[in-house]
């Protein structure tokens, strides 16, 4: 019966979808100013029955009702309330019903919050963002319905996977879905300002808050993502450069330079072609992106279930997209005359923007390059950390350097002369580079770049705090939270990788290992018993040799009974100064365990960096909201 | 300007010992840019399986004999092909790789010159 | 709209980009190393797994027209399914050797008292290493060295029917 509930109500979408775009056609041609009370309300249906259908997909999850195949496959009667109800959209179809609902409430919410802009502007969003809602609810009606019902009705489901009933896992796909899916609504605002004519200031204002809510859950989706592969993925690493990863970057770098060009053109009503252009390649490069993630085209550790159908028809879709972006941006293509002194801040925007599309274009070809080479060519190569990381590490301490010294630049032309200031904090960052890198010992041209680089941003950005104490510019606040999150972050995540320490051993049971800096001795191992898991747990005592200290770890290797599965636990202790980090796994057919020990000093603060580059994107949405 | 130019001594001064002191092949570094090729998507680094450990000796092997970390590599893609190291290597296949990015970063460069340099024409007239 | 080069470019570039994904979602994603085809084998010693003393170098395989070297062990469960293979070739014009691969001395030859021994020497790899020279990277593997020590043929996992006619066709 849910079966048909959820088929119907869907149905019941798309047929508003139909009707929206008619009734906004027909509202378009009509003289009067505003928009039509029934269109609102078609809306208002529309946005309803779409999250009822969630709903309807939830409460099926929720009573384990197998006679849906969608439930079957991923849950099962013993999983706890929480991983059920997170279980809906943590499958392919489930999460495709939660684009939709992305997609359907972000397009009535853009309809009404927008009533002081113009109508055809808006009416032109709503056709756009609707004829998008199709596109997706014929994907999953035809091709990957969670409400297809399956007979006879099996009396237990399949998904128990326990690597997947995790609360960091559960959050993170609707955090990444508000960025990925919410940037749809600002590709139909810019197809609607082309073909409108509504452009400059007033359509930047019109979707300012979009971008900036996109953004900010965008990053945070990724930073609890990274969060849980360091905690529950046992390598001690928080990003791989895998294509999942990769995927949810692409459109990040997008919408951040989005951002920053939003201000040029509000504030100067120039750059209009390009920032219509980063609205559409936004929402291209996440489709894009669930293109090679779900279609089996590339392999990683994270995929879903792949299925090359999927991919034919995202792929022909996502060419539908392009095609129509590019025709019509060619259409209504206007010449633009630029007004840019080389000492203003819209050149340093530009800058950031110049950078932003550099790191992207890096990553796009670094996951596209080896499909590409594979098809021409039959050759199989594989690109990872050591690519991405060789590019893309050196060119951040420019982008450092300008990041500090660009928002000091006023608009349209600067009078003063940084130059002094400028060099006298070069000096300052070098010399506490120094004493740094003689505290640990160990140091690389690179990281001492990226440590003066970073330091460098620290200390303009203390002068700015110092500026806004005495000031009490309100709205510099979030650009300096924002700033020095990114800039503690680079700087931990430097400190992280060049200071690690890491040591991958076999051991067997009552054997130590000595390195130079801690012993670890393997004393004992504990069988415990739990509700669906077997646990084997190593007691590892850790002697810290330079300081005496010692520490218990207790990693663990989980043998689950249903489905058989295997899982490494890490045992991690994590405070202030660092990490540590332990994993132990089973050699086959040995006595000896294969040990994985990391020291990861200040690990902690890259977690706190990366949230605060988060926190400064929330004040500004709240400042902007107080302010209205 | 005497000023700038002591200022420039002191930062010449202070950038000499940045060059990297420490030049030893470090074993877990090797192992994660290594793919693990039974498994979906794991580095040697990451990998419990048994090729993983089998390449993990042979790798230990190499750099106690003193083999470079290009040698490694260079090794083990002439057994196992270029699939298995994630570092790809600069031929005449993966040249377009590692240059296409430089060419957009020099490209974006020089768009953003022709803008600024367009205003500075457009005052002087 | 007018028509421009650079516009022709960009249509030119996504209909190229979408042929190439379309064509990437139909080709098989599992990597596999037939490229060692063709490359010629390392040097290498093997010790005997009964004899410490015994060893045979890649010298010795420049005496024969065809080598067939196969990694096995008594805990893998396709090498017995190919073990009848092996066995009816060991009667033909084709060198067999065995690299009993990390495994216990007394399980391979338990398992070669059940199953029949075909090779003409056993050598040992008790950590794997030398399954590396040889490119190897599962078990079980089986490769066709010629005399001038070039891999002729590679195969990964058991020996079915129609590899073992394909072998027999070429020793003919």
């Amino acid at each position: 019966m849910l079966s048909n509930i959820g088929i119907g109500l869907v149905v019941l979408v798309l047929i508003l979808s139909f009707l929206t775009i008619y009734a906004a056609s027909l509202d378009l041609k009509t003289s009067s100013q505003s928009i039509q009370r029934g269109i609102y309300k078609l809306s208002l249906y529309q946005t309803t029955f779409t999250i009822l259908s969630f709903f309807t997909l939830i409460i099926a999850f929720i009573n384990s009702d197998f006679s849906l195949i969608n439930v079957y496959e991923n849950s099962h009667t013993s999983k706890p309330l929480f991983y059920k109800i997170a279980g809906t959209w943590g499958n392919h179809e489930g999460s495709l019903l939660l684009w939709i609902n992305i997609l359907v409430i972000f397009s009535y919410l853009f309809l009404v919050f927008n009533h002081k802009h113009n109508k055809k502007f808006r009416l032109y969003t709503l056709i756009f963002q609707n004829i998008l809602i199709l596109g997706f609810l014929f994907f999953l009606l035809l091709n990957s319905n969670p409400f297809n019902s399956i007979y006879p009705i099996p009396r237990e489901g399949l998904g128990l996977n326990p690597i997947l009933q995790d609360p960091a896992l559960a959050i993170h796909p609707p955090l990444l879905y508000v960025g990925f899916v919410g940037c749809s609504i600002y590709f139909s605002a810019a197809m609607a300002s082309m073909v409108s004519g509504y452009g400059g200031k007033l359509f930047a204002q019109s979707i300012k808050a979009w971008v900036q809510i996109s953004w900010c859950f965008q990053t945070l989706g990724i930073i609890v993502g990274s969060i849980w592969a360091y905690y529950e993925l046992g390598w001690g690493g928080f990003w791989f450069w895998d294509p999942v990863e990769n995927a949810s970057l692409l459109p990040w770098f997008a919408i951040t330079a989005l951002m920053h060009s939003l201000i040029v053109l509000e504030k100067r009503n120039t750059l209009h072609a390009w920032v219509i252009i980063l609205c559409l390649l936004t929402f291209i490069l996440s489709v894009t992106g669930t293109f090679l993630v779900r279609s089996g085209i590339l392999n990683s550790v994270h995929t879903f279930a792949s299925d090359p159908s999927r991919g034919i028809y995202i792929l022909l879709f996502l060419l539908f997209m392009v095609f129509s972006a590019l025709i019509i941006f060619f259409s209504t293509y206007q010449k633009e005359v630029y007004k840019f002194n080389l000492k203003s801040r819209e050149t340093f925007i530009l800058a950031n923007n110049w950078f932003m599309i550099f790191f992207l274009i890096t990553v796009l070809i670094g996951m596209l390059y080896p499909i590409f080479l594979d098809v021409l060519t039959d050759i199989k190569i594989s690109v990872g950390p050591p690519f991405f990381n060789i590019v893309i590490i050196p060119l951040v301490v420019p982008f450092l350097f300008l990041m500090a010294i660009g928002p000091n630049f006023s608009w349209i032309k600067s009078r003063n002369n940084n130059a002094y200031k400028i060099l006298f904090l070069i000096l300052g960052a070098v010399g506490i580079n120094l004493l740094i890198s003689n505290f640990f010992g160990k140091y690389s041209l690179l990281s001492n770049l990226i440590f003066i680089a970073a330091i460098f941003l620290f200390l303009h950005l203390f002068l700015d705090i110092k500026k806004f104490i005495n000031k009490k510019n309100r709205f510099e606040l979030p650009r300096i939270i924002s700033h020095l999150g990114f800039g503690l972050l680079v700087f931990f995540i430097g400190i992280n990788h060049q200071f690690s320490l890491e040591e991958d051993f076999n051991l067997k049971v009552g054997e130590i290992k000595k390195t130079n800096s801690y012993e670890i001795n393997f004393e004992d191992i504990k069988i415990t018993k739990s509700k669906n898991y077997k646990a084997i747990i190593g007691n590892f005592k850790l002697t810290n040799l330079k300081n005496n200290v010692v520490q218990y770890l207790g990693p663990e290797i989980r043998i689950y009974s249903n489905p058989e599965t295997l899982t490494y636990e890490a045992a991690i202790k994590t405070k202030i100064t660092s990490d540590l980090y332990l994993t132990m796994s089973n050699v086959s057919r040995s006595d000896y365990y294969n040990i994985k020990f990391q020291n990861k000093p200040f690990m902690i603060w890259i977690w706190i960096s990366a949230l605060m580059i988060t926190l400064g994107g929330f004040t500004r949405l709240i400042l902007k909201k107080n302010e209205n | 300007m005497k000023l700038k130019k002591i200022i420039f001594v002191i930062y010449a001064l202070f950038l000499t010992p940045l060059y990297s002191n420490d030049n030893k092949v470090v074993a877990s570094e090797v192992y994660k840019n290594l793919r693990c090729l039974v498994c979906q998507g794991q580095s040697i680094a990451d990998s419990n399986s048994d090729f993983a450990t089998t390449i993990k000796l042979v790798v230990l092997d190499q750099i106690n004999e003193g083999k470079k970390e290009d040698e490694i590599y260079n090794f083990l893609i002439s057994k196992y092909g270029e699939w298995i190291t994630y570092h790809p290597t600069f031929n005449k296949n993966n040249f377009l790789l590692w240059t296409l990015p430089y060419a957009v970063l020099v490209l974006g460069g020089f768009i953003i010159f022709l803008i600024v340099r367009k205003n500075k024409h457009n005052k002087a007239n | 709209m007018k028509i421009s080069i650079s516009k022709i470019i960009i249509f030119s570039f996504i209909i190229f980009s979408f042929l190439i994904f379309w064509q990437g979602l139909k080709k098989n994603n599992d990597y596999d190393t037939k490229n060692l085809i063709g490359n010629k084998i390392s040097n290498f010693q093997l010790i005997d797994l009964n004899n410490e003393k015994k060893l045979i170098t890649e010298e010795d395989l420049r005496k024969n027209e065809y080598t067939l070297i196969n990694f096995f062990a008594s805990w893998c469960s396709p090498c017995r399914t190919e073990h009848e293979y092996l066995l009816k070739l060991s009667n033909k014009k084709i060198r067999i050797i065995g690299i009993n691969f990390k495994d216990k001395k007394s399980n391979a030859i338990s398992f070669l008292e059940e199953l029949g021994n075909p090779y003409d020497f056993i050598g040992k790899d008790k950590n794997g290493k030398i399954s590396v020279l040889f490119g190897i990277y599962g078990i079980p593997e089986t490769l066709i060295v010629d005399s001038s020590l070039i891999v002729i043929k590679k195969y990964i996992g058991p020996i079915d029917q129609n590899q073992y006619d394909e072998i027999l066709k070429l020793i003919q």
